[in-house]
């Protein structure tokens, strides 16, 4: 069985929301990222406007994880072009376009480890932070107030989220979902006008879940704009307002999620075309007919990806 | 009264209260004994803990492993040694010179090797530190070989140390005074000013960078001048206390800065608990006073030294006194008194 013909370019829409968003935060043209022979991102092209939520799918390797490295300053792009709020951010570090604005998380939680929980949201505030080292050696009146000040928010970033445990626990003494908060809170912290998410839902369990989509609408409410990479399809499903779906480095749909649940290129890309093709990914999923539009939930796909995608991050570890 | 009660059982408060009866007790040895060997080898272990507070910025707080950290003792030494003999300055008068040498010592070193990480970093700057020794020996300006000798000691207008001091009708001599007390001030100055730039901005990106440099990055702090910063105030230190030392001994070589100091002192920081500043002093006075006071004890003393430091590693790998410890008495006091309304609940059902 194969699938009918389609003209792609017909697919590729451009922001079908009713109400256009008057400000594009992430303009992203032609990044193009290899790795020796290995093309991991090729030709991206996206947008991301002002508070909106928008999500990233794709099958394993698809390049999702390598582009947001890009996009944050992590990997240097052979080519492409990547804006911020209307400013070239290639060739910036990563530390200066978050001090920019735009925040992210990591798809292996990648809290400080032996910093209490309080600390490593307070690290957060480094960039807006004013204070210099010396008022901190002398415990000036100035540091006093910073330092109250950066607490305050540290609080109110953690409250934000929803912790409520003792902030002076070291974070390897929390569970996985508490840490999960955490590390988005820390992200918060440093006054993001974007924030990315790498899997935010990978590993927690169904109430977290729910806990977190209400999270991410919070934060977009405070106009922050969130992208997120997630492969639980439920999730992305109820959450986005906004999909686009990479496979082999290049946006192969954008839309809503409506039109991308019945786009037959991203079943292909998902369920693998051909009779005498193995399905690429998602192996148990083999049963249902490709031919039929995705599945609202489907729940295998993306409990089986996560786990499997745990080590492809391709995030230089120390 | 009570509320210093609360306060000296809090986690902060024993600190406070261990640091003072510590400082108060060097502070008094003088005054109890003043035996040349007592007083000199406590001056060597104050200087070794100096060396060790400075090292524990960069090891301990920022995770940069150093392992040629005695360069900049010899900077600091040679700086001092080099003005007072040839050019004649007062000793007084080269602090500023050796705090210029050593933040340019630590930029030279430190601007190429910071770029890399963990195990390269470790062997560039073993390289470096050799470097730096082998540089001392084969100039002319620092003496070669045999070195710098007759390195005055520190004086002010027409009196200098060498003249010492009655203080309460005990006479203290020169060695005594300078070597002995400045040690204690200097030291006390670490003790006070390391953990409170650890507790600030400067410090929260130091421990970051230790434990995640991506994530640090990620968060807004510049990994490399964070980095670069913790390396500068490491060699500062370490050349602060390579000019006590030389005003101390009076003769600098190239044979006083071999590795193996850079190893004790890495042992001091590693022994007695990365990134804990009660930790590098017991670790300093452990690695300074355990061979001296084995000397009476057995004769194989490197032996026993050798053992004692195995069953540290391996019963505390955290070290003797670990950055995460808790005290066990203070711990609930200080959660309830900082933290939030669960947190004291959650204090209440325990």
């Amino acid at each position: 069985m194969s699938l009918p013909m389609i003209d792609p370019s017909a697919l590729l829409t451009t922001h079908p929301e009713a109400v256009p968003r008057p400000e594009t935060l992430l303009e992203v043209k032609n990044l193009r990222l290899a790795f020796g022979g290995v093309v991991a991102v090729d030709g991206l092209n996206m947008n991301v406007h002002r508070g909106e939520i928008v999500s990233v799918i794709g099958p394993n390797g698809a390049g999702k994880t390598s582009a947001f490295n890009c996009i944050t300053g992590f990997y240097r792009p052979d080519s492409g072009e990547i804006a911020f709020m209307g400013k070239s951010i290639i060739r910036t570090r990563p530390s200066k376009i978050t001090r920019m604005g735009m925040a992210r998380t990591f798809q292996n939680l990648r809290l400080f480890s032996d910093m209490s929980i309080l600390d490593n949201v307070r690290t957060g505030a480094h960039a807006h932070l004013r204070q210099h080292w010396f008022d901190a050696f002398l415990h000036t009146p100035a540091y006093r107030k910073t330092e109250r000040a950066c607490e305050e928010d540290a609080r109110y970033w953690l409250d934000f989220v929803g912790f409520t445990g003792d902030t002076l626990l070291y974070v390897t003494q929390l569970p996985y979902g508490e840490q999960r908060r955490v590390e988005i809170a820390r992200a918060l912290a440093t006054n993001p006008k974007l924030l990315l998410l790498d899997e935010p839902a990978a590993g927690l369990n169904h109430t977290e879940k729910r806990g977190l989509v209400d999270l991410i609408r919070r934060v977009r409410d405070l106009d922050i704009a969130v992208v997120l990479i997630e492969h639980d399809m439920g999730l992305v499903m109820d959450i986005s307002e906004r999909i686009i779906v990479l496979n082999y480095g290049k946006e192969i749909a954008d839309g809503a999620p409506d039109d991308i649940r019945a786009n037959p290129l991203v079943i292909e890309a998902y369920l693998g075309a051909g009779d005498d093709e193995e399905p690429a990914d998602g192996a148990d999923q083999a049963s249902a007919d490709p031919g039929q539009p995705l599945p609202p939930a489907p729940p295998s796909l993306p409990e089986a990806s996560a786990t499997a995608d745990r080590s492809d991050g391709g995030e230089a570890r120390r | 009264m009570e509320s210093l009660k609360t306060y000296f059982s809090g986690q902060r408060g024993v600190y406070h209260g261990i640091a003072i009866a510590v400082v108060v007790a060097v502070f008094a040895l003088p005054f109890i004994t003043i035996d040349a060997y007592t007083i000199q080898l406590a001056t060597q272990a104050l200087i070794y803990v100096l060396l060790a507070l400075g090292l524990n910025v960069v090891v301990g707080y920022a995770g940069l492993l150093d392992l040629g950290y005695v360069a900049f003792y010899a900077v600091g030494a040679y700086t001092s040694g080099i003005l007072t003999t040839r050019l004649g300055w007062p000793m007084w008068a080269t602090i500023p010179a050796v705090v210029a040498a050593c933040v340019l010592a630590g930029v030279v070193i430190g601007g190429p090797t910071l770029r890399l990480r963990s195990d390269y970093l470790a062997i560039v700057t073993l390289g470096f530190g050799e470097i730096i020794r082998v540089t001392a020996q084969n100039l002319s300006i620092t003496g070669g070989p045999s070195g710098i000798f007759g390195i005055p000691t520190w004086s002010f207008g027409s009196w200098s140390f060498n003249d010492g001091l009655t203080v309460g009708g005990l006479f203290f001599n020169g060695k005594i005074l300078l070597y002995y007390f400045v040690a204690i001030v200097v030291m006390v100055l670490g003790l006070i000013g390391i953990p409170r730039l650890a507790n600030g901005r400067l410090g929260r990106a130091w421990r970051a960078v230790r434990d995640d440099e991506d994530a640090a990055e990620a968060m807004g702090v510049n990994t490399y001048t964070t980095k670069i910063t913790a390396y500068i105030i490491g060699a500062v230190w370490a050349g602060l206390a390579g000019q006590l030392n030389a005003s101390l001994i009076t003769t600098i070589s190239p044979t006083s800065f071999q590795f193996l100091q850079s190893a004790l002192v890495l042992m001091a920081v590693v022994i007695g608990g990365m990134g804990s500043v009660p930790g590098v002093v017991l670790g300093a006075l452990f690695i300074t006073l355990a061979p001296e006071l084995l000397r009476d004890v057995w004769e194989n003393r490197s032996l026993m030294f050798g053992i004692l430091l195995l069953a540290v590693m391996l019963f505390r790998p955290k070290g003797l006194w670990p950055a995460t410890s808790i005290l066990p008495w203070s711990r609930d006091k200080h959660r309830a008194k900082v933290d939030t309304k669960p947190a004291q609940a959650r204090a209440e059902e325990v």
